[in-house]
């Protein structure tokens, strides 16, 4: 090939260029309409998933707006030092505050960040905390989760005066909460989360409800 | 016929992805916790091989050799997008659960590997056979470390089927092990480790068994590859 002639040498790079651009031409056009199949199915499926994440901190016939769109994030270092996005769904009843969804992250676990839905109802009392992302040690720290163990509905009615401020902590830091078998780290992370939202949520319980929607941009079709 | 079973029986056990040519180990050893992880990535490992391969053979003839690596990476991509999407449409929580290994399909280097070695000099219907091949053969190396670390480390097999396979899934788990208390050994990466290592040494065995029978075949022999030291 490299013997040939210069012309030939150039109608061959050509053509190259040529047959490589139709290959990402078809891979596109596939990709395009692939995406256009499937686009809703797969819109569908993540709705799906956060309903049913969030109907697990708040029974459905407790409220009768649709949670799933009434929402907004927000990132505030006063509050949230880790500077994350901390997004709040919020249930009403006949347009009547009823609880909030807190969908934040615990970022002390043992490795990297812990994903959490704490739900507070509006007295201030836990509606109950759900994992829904983590990387935690196998057999160790995922005990976090409420498949795994009944750790995490040891939140479920508790607030802040419930216990009291000391009391907000592991067992082995002098709190009430027990610690996993082999993992103390993975569950004080989340104890300290689930009382920042607390705070964060005694503080600003008006302006949580009264904060506008924010819909994440996602295309209408 | 005598060609596709040689090349079947290639893909599936004399070049095993993952035990012979020890290619794509990244998600090798990164998803097989369970059974069903195993499963799912050997799956979809399986579809983007067929449709590669079959893709690179059906332009062999129009792709110089200077641009052809270049165009096996534009078909292997868009073909695991499409995998992707796929599975996030239809088997959406076990997509969460493969998460990040499944677009890093792309980065196995089985693929674009038939790709040069077999589909770019064969014509689509071997290309075809030699994906499916090398694909059930990875997929057959997930499921079986899928199922030594979730045995040994979980006491059970076929947890969360119901991932997979929906609602009727969640029946197919099989306690193996009755108030197994877990040994973390086997869950974590260096079992993995192990795991692949004894699987390796079992096929070898295995396979030294098979060669020191009277040949009763002749093209086994022919087709043996040098074992690995």
């Amino acid at each position: 090939m490299e013997n040939k002639p210069a012309d030939g040498q150039q109608s061959s790079a050509w053509r190259s260029a040529l047959a490589l651009g139709l290959v990402a031409i078809v891979g596109t056009a596939l990709l395009a309409g692939v995406n256009q199949v499937t686009r809703p199915r797969i819109e569908e499926q993540e709705r799906k998933a956060v309903l049913q994440q969030l109907g697990q901190l708040i029974a459905p016939d407790r409220y009768n707006n649709v949670m799933y769109d009434d929402l907004y994030t927000f990132t505030d270092t006063a509050w949230f030092p880790s500077g994350q996005n901390v997004t709040v769904y919020r249930a009403r009843m006949n347009d009547q505050p009823v609880a909030a969804i807190l969908k934040l992250a615990a970022t002390e676990g043992y490795n990297g960040k812990i994903n959490l839905l704490i739900g507070i109802n509006m007295d201030g009392t836990i509606a109950g905390v759900r994992v829904t992302s983590h990387k935690e040690t196998p057999g160790l720290g995922d005990a976090i989760e409420a498949s795994r163990s009944d750790w995490i509905r040891g939140f479920d009615g508790r607030s802040l005066t419930d216990p009291d401020d000391a009391g907000w902590a592991v067992k082995r830091d002098g709190g009430t909460f027990d610690q996993l078998t082999g993992a103390t780290i993975t569950p004080r992370a989340v104890v300290k989360a689930v009382k920042l939202a607390l705070d964060f949520f005694s503080a600003n319980s008006q302006a949580v409800f009264s904060h506008p929607s924010e819909t994440p941009e996602t295309e209408t079709t | 016929m005598q060609e596709y079973r040689k090349i079947f029986f290639d893909g599936l056990w004399q070049q095993n992805t993952g035990l012979v040519v020890l290619l794509g180990l990244c998600p090798l050893l990164a998803v097989t916790g369970t059974v069903v992880n195993g499963l799912g990535l050997g799956l979809a490992t399986t579809l983007t091989l067929v449709f590669s391969n079959l893709a690179v053979s059906a332009v062999r003839g129009v792709l110089r050799p200077e641009i052809r690596i270049p165009a096996y990476v534009l078909i292997i991509a868009s073909v695991v997008t499409v995998v992707q999407l796929l599975m996030q449409a239809w088997l959406y929580d076990l997509y969460l659960v493969l998460g990040i290994f499944i677009p890093l399909i792309v980065t196995n280097c089985a693929i674009i590997g038939r790709a040069e070695a077999f589909a770019s000099r064969h014509s689509p219907l071997p290309s075809l056979v030699d994906g499916l091949a090398t694909g059930l053969g990875f997929c057959l190396t997930l499921v079986l470390l899928g199922a030594l670390r979730e045995v040994i480390g979980r006491g059970t097999l076929f947890s969360q089927a119901g991932l997979m396979f929906g609602s009727w899934g969640e029946h197919l788990q099989i306690t193996v092990i009755p108030d197994h208390p877990g040994f973390l050994l086997a869950i974590l990466p260096p079992g993995a480790f192990i795991g692949l290592g004894l699987l390796i040494a079992c096929r070898n065995w295995l396979n030294s068994r098979m060669a020191r029978r009277p040949a009763e075949r002749g093209e086994m022999s022919a087709t043996a590859i040098p074992e690995r030291a």
